[in-house]
């Protein structure tokens, strides 16, 4: 079963063959491979795999952010395993199990950080980059001793992390100045179950998804102080909701002129925010419940992706008509679209077919087509350099 | 609204191809593991130690009664992020579900 990966691997020839390429990171990415634990290093220049790293633990909902220097992956498993991978050399360079069930992570503005989001214990934990050694332990707090689920784990400018209490409904900013003391402010009553959140490029607005009712809670860190505001409210009134069967992801921020985009929670629309007064602009009816909004990274397009049982397909929308401009069946079990930087190409991982895609954005034709087992998301280094992801 | 209508048809024709054999296919108990593993997994986690939503290993679900666990499965727990599976799954799959989650992996150790 192991041996085609081991051609391939061998195939990619002087590149990471022996010990260590010498080579920029800047085109690579990393296609987690859930089932198997691994994950594939692919270079996006030529669309080919360069290696495998296995031996990474349970990697449902893994996601992955890159150090400054591009050179090293830090890839959250969900049995709480946090692996610092080498992407030059191919291997798993460090690797700790930090709590038994986690979700995510950010890194922070200087570099130094790695916060991880978990689930049990709920709260967040913080790690010195380079050592992964355990600087601060942050339970999610709340009620009468409970501990809630953290997810929406952000990086913000000031060496700051904010992230979103499932459990307890509620926003915290960890002001990281002191990692070993983290200064933590607290937003209650911000909306139930928060699902995920996000933070704008600039990094001014933080935006949590609210899955227990209608709408988001928007948190501008240029002014903590005004505290969270509800923002879309009400987006489903008088409609019937349909069940969700895969919680929708808030990544990154689908922009284009002064539109944002996001999956509504529950009804097969993609919803268009006006940035100007942060109320609903259009709501855009689409092929299933919503799980990834992406805007192709110049802004003219919009790509979404859905949830079970209507993960085959990804639609486009056209951003100055608002309307579907395509649809692709790229096959069962699309769980994750990943741009290239400037946004040539989008990359799309099959789960079902054990295949990562790579589509032309300006056509929308399919270009290559590579092998992965059971691939989930996909993360290119390009995300060491922005804000938020 | 009609949306929805399209739902419902779309799940009548999944559930009657099915409906009428009490256990599920050879074939269909390879989707109801996979679906369970990764489209279940989504929330519970791939490996069923939970996410999400709880753990759904045979220890964790031992003493709670079948019945209540497959109602749990065809009717989510409005409330709760956990989705009726009615509109999608036959009885006989739900039915097999539960006994699977129970029972534990058919070969334990590697998988749930
Ligand atoms: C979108 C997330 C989600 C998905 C997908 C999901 N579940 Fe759940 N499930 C939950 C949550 C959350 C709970 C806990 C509900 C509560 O608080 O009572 C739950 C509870 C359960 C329970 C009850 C467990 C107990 O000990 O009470 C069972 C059984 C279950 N789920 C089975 C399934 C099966 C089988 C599937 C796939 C066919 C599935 N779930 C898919 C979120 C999900």
């Amino acid at each position: 079963m192991k041996r085609w990966w081991l051609l391939l691997v061998l195939f990619s020839g002087p590149l990471f063959a022996d010990d260590c390429a010498l080579r920029g990171t800047g085109d690579l990415a990393i296609v987690i491979e859930r089932a198997d634990g691994a994950v594939q290093i692919v270079e996006t220049t030529h669309n080919t795999a360069v290696a495998r790293v296995e031996g990474l633990g349970d990697l449902s909902h893994a996601s992955v952010v890159y150090s400054r220097d591009g050179r090293y992956a830090y890839v959250f498993g969900r049995d709480g395993g946090l692996s610092k991978v080498d992407l030059l050399c191919a291997r798993v360079e460090k690797r700790v199990i930090q709590s038994g069930n986690s979700i995510g992570g950010a890194i922070s503005q200087d570099g130094r950080l790695i916060a991880v989001s978990n689930y049990t214990p709920g709260g967040v934990k913080v790690f010195d980059a380079d050592s992964l050694e355990l600087l601060a332990d942050i339970p999610a707090t709340w009620g009468d001793g409970l501990r809630s689920k953290v997810i929406g784990l952000v990086d913000a400018p000031g060496n700051r992390f904010v992230f979103s209490l499932w459990d307890a409904g509620e926003i915290w900013i960890a002001d990281m100045q002191d990692p070993r003391h983290p200064r933590i402010t607290r937003f209650e009553d911000i909306g139930r179950n928060p699902y995920d959140g996000l933070i704008t490029p600039d990094g001014r607005y933080y935006i949590a998804g609210l899955f227990g009712e209608d709408g988001m809670a928007l948190l501008d860190l240029w002014h903590p102080e005004r505290g969270v505001r509800r923002i879309l409210d009400h987006y489903g009134r008088g409609e019937k909701k349909r069940p969700v069967y895969k919680m929708p992801h808030l990544e990154g921020w689908a922009v284009a002129g002064d539109r944002a985009f996001v999956p509504a929670v529950g009804l097969h629309s993609v919803l268009v925010i006006d940035l100007r007064d942060w109320c609903e602009l259009a709501r855009i009816p689409v092929y299933g419940q919503p799980v990834f909004v992406e805007a192709r990274p110049d802004g003219r397009e919009v790509w979404v992706n859905f949830a079970f049982p209507n993960n085959e397909k990804v639609q486009i929308i056209d951003v100055e008509t608002l309307r579907l401009s395509d649809t692709l069946e790229p096959g069962k079990g699309v769980l994750h679209m990943e741009f290239e930087p400037r946004g040539e190409e989008v990359w799309i991982s099959v789960r079902d077919r054990d295949r990562v895609q790579v589509y032309d954005t300006a056509t929308h034709q399919l270009l290559r087509e590579l092998l992965a087992r059971k691939p989930s998301g996909i993360f290119m280094a390009a995300r060491a350099h922005r804000i938020g992801l | 609204m009609w949306c929805r209508i399209g739902i419902v048809a779309f799940s009548l024709a999944v559930s009657s191809a099915l409906a009428r054999s009490a256990v599920p296919s050879a074939q269909r108990q390879a989707e109801l593991e996979s679906l369970l593993l990764q489209d279940c997994g989504s929330c519970h986690g791939l490996m069923l130690k939970g996410g999400l939503g709880p753990a759904l290993r045979p220890q964790v679900l031992a003493g709670k009664p079948r019945q209540w666990l497959i109602d749990t499965i065809r009717n989510g727990r409005p409330g709760t992020a956990m989705p009726p599976w009615g509109p999608i799954l036959s009885d006989a799959d739900i039915a097999w579900l539960v006994d699977r989650l129970l029972r534990g992996a058919p070969d334990t150790g590697v998988r749930p």
